[in-house]
């Protein structure tokens, strides 16, 4: 990580990101999982023009009717159409996945910068609150905070956030203090610079390749809790659709119609899927060992 | 040893003494007056008062969490506002089903996890590789509830070989309980499976690159020989610290599986409780996981330096 850490010269820069790119295309999986969520991305923007029905509209006459042309995944106990409650349910889960990671990094990347950087009793501080945070599993965190916020999309998207957030704040003290002692860094703090200029023009261009590669594997995480959320009836609420409350509703007809939980089943595991094939190969390309 | 555990228990305790602020500053903040729900339609004013004195609510908040922790430390954390059983009581009935569920998980995800983890180390860059690769990848990328319910749509509408939920108790009936935890048990353990192949497959090369490695591979050992005794006795290290630190992947996975397949334990006790706003329950149920987390990272720490001798000798 040193070897990304420490700058280089501007020349050398050009073909290191040349060649953080050519090792990321040679990774077959990593590329496959970026188109693939390229696509799921185009098809949640392009949702109001891709679906060809109404995604709460009832329809009583086509209550569990079983994938047809007309009906490309069937429909659901109340008749609506399951390929577009998919396509407009794309957006609640890729939203809550990204937002939630934004909300975790918004607040434990600077926490980690500064306890980090500055050390002392504020690094103690933060790195206990960290460890408290830590020390309950995501998934019942995220459950607690969701129950106390109460049952919405947003409130699932800041329970996630903040049950993930002491992982990017322990991630990113790390790798301050990996590269505190860094020539650069003494030399920066030695002419005089501010302190938050040296963090925010310094360190944090040093420390965020690493955050990156979290940030990919954290929006897989993030996308399955709010499934796990609006499964639970704590994330997305109806009629609205999410891939988790889909499944939710669908567990109770799983005898009758089946392919009401194929659907929703499938795209969230292609997307974490993808996330993660994505964030590895962003680890691989990143790795200086290799 | 001992010094070290001791040490090590010392330094916990400020963790946990934040976990009980956050897990008590976290009730304080919910919406609504459990005191309001507990007095009943009525709302008698003279009961709502009676109350709040008998538990003590018209103390200030720092006097009411050092009355709470002060109960905690006896091993009493409070009474359930739904069942009115002490929250204890509750804990102590529902863990073992949980316990029970995860070990079974564990196991599978030992016996799946390890020897793929192992075999794909071996013939890196092979089909096999690639192969036990994707499906390590789709076990942890696979959403547990939605497994659930493929597997209870095969295994029990379809084939009715096993049942689709519900629990029953070891002591009753050993088979009926072992066909009740197995499709749970898989569904848990598939994700931690493929966590641990990846894992144990990571240390394996590492190890596999070593000199003493390829040291026994020129004294000519057999293979087997080489990588069971000399490669995965020391890439073991890193897979116990990593098998006892699932434990929190287990209990947030067993949450979801528990709900699935309606088993009364742990999981489904916190679900129950947070939607029916028993925040005694809640935060029992926290500070019990916080704890128990607490005490495997020490078990990770503790096993880590029985299995490292130089970490032993260092001590």
């Amino acid at each position: 990580m040193n070897a990304i850490a420490t700058p280089l010269p501007s020349t050398l820069q050009p073909r290191l990101r040349s060649r953080f790119l050519t090792k990321f295309i040679k990774n077959k999986g990593a590329v496959v999982g970026a188109v693939v969520l390229l696509l799921f991305v185009l098809a949640a923007t392009l949702a109001p023009w891709l679906a060809p029905h109404d995604p709460l509209k009832a329809n009583f006459l086509a209550v569990r009717k079983a994938p047809s042309a007309l009906y490309w995944l069937g429909t659901d106990e109340l008749g609506r159409d399951l390929f577009s409650r998919l396509l407009w349910g794309a957006r609640s889960s890729l939203l809550a996945g990204g937002m939630s990671v934004a909300i975790a990094m918004a607040i434990g990347v600077p926490l980690g910068l500064m306890a980090g950087y500055f050390g002392g009793k504020l690094d103690a501080l933060v790195s206990r609150i960290m460890d408290a945070l830590l020390s309950c599993p995501f998934l019942v965190l995220a459950i607690a905070l969701g129950a106390f916020l109460g049952p919405s999309l947003t409130n699932a998207m800041i329970a996630i956030g903040l049950s993930a957030m002491p992982i990017f704040a322990r991630l990113t003290r790390g790798q301050v203090l990996s590269i505190k002692h860094e020539d650069y860094l003494e030399g920066a703090r030695a002419i005089g610079l501010p302190d938050r200029w040296i963090i925010l023009r310094y360190v944090l261009p040093n420390v965020l390749s690493p955050l990156v590669v979290q940030a990919t594997l954290t929006i897989a995480s993030a996308i399955l809790a709010e499934a796990s959320l609006s499964f639970l009836g704590l994330g997305q609420q109806p009629p609205s659709p999410s891939w988790g409350s889909m499944l939710n509703t669908a567990k109770n007809f799983m005898e009758q119609a089946p392919w009401m939980s194929i659907a929703p089943g499938m795209a969230i595991y292609i997307t974490v899927l993808c996330f993660n094939l994505v964030g590895d190969g962003l680890r691989d390309a990143l790795d200086p060992k290799d | 040893m001992l010094t070290f555990i001791l040490r090590r228990l010392l330094s916990a305790i400020p963790t946990l003494i934040l976990v009980s602020l956050f897990v008590f500053t976290l009730q304080k903040l919910l919406p609504g007056d459990p005191v309001l729900a507990m007095a009943g339609e009525e709302r008698d004013p003279a009961v709502i008062e009676y109350l709040r004195e008998k538990y003590r609510l018209n103390d200030p908040v720092p006097v009411q969490y050092m009355n709470w922790m002060g109960n905690v430390l006896k091993g009493d954390f409070g009474t359930s506002l739904r069942t009115e059983q002490p929250v204890t009581t509750l804990i102590v009935s529902k863990l073992p089903v949980t316990l029970e569920l995860s070990i079974f998980a564990l196991l599978i995800a030992l016996l799946i996890g390890i020897p793929t983890g192992i075999i794909s180390a071996v013939r890196k860059g092979s089909v096999v590789d690639y192969s036990a690769n994707i499906v390590a990848l789709s076990g942890i990328s696979i959403p547990h509830f939605w497994l659930g319910i493929l597997l209870i749509m095969v295994f029990a509408v379809k084939l009715r070989w096993l049942p689709a939920s519900g629990f029953v108790p070891f002591r009753e009936d050993p088979l009926q309980n072992l066909k009740t935890l197995l499709l749970p048990a898989l569904v848990l353990g598939s994700g931690l499976s493929g966590t641990l192949m990846r894992h144990t497959r990571s240390a394996m090369l590492e190890v596999l690159r070593a000199d003493y490695v390829r040291t026994a591979r020129a004294k000519g050992l057999f293979p087997k020989a080489v990588i069971l005794k000399h490669a995965f006795r020391n890439a073991l290290m890193p897979i116990v610290t990593l098998t006892t630190l699932l434990f929190g992947e287990l209990l947030g996975g067993a949450v979801l599986t528990e709900q699935v397949f309606s088993i009364p334990g742990f999981g489904k006790m916190i679900v129950d409780a947070v939607f029916n706003r028993d925040y005694a329950v809640v935060q029992g149920v926290v500070l019990c996981v916080a704890i128990g987390f607490v005490l495997m990272n020490l078990l990770a720490d503790v096993l880590y330096r029985l299995i490292n001798p130089r970490l032993r000798t260092a001590a």
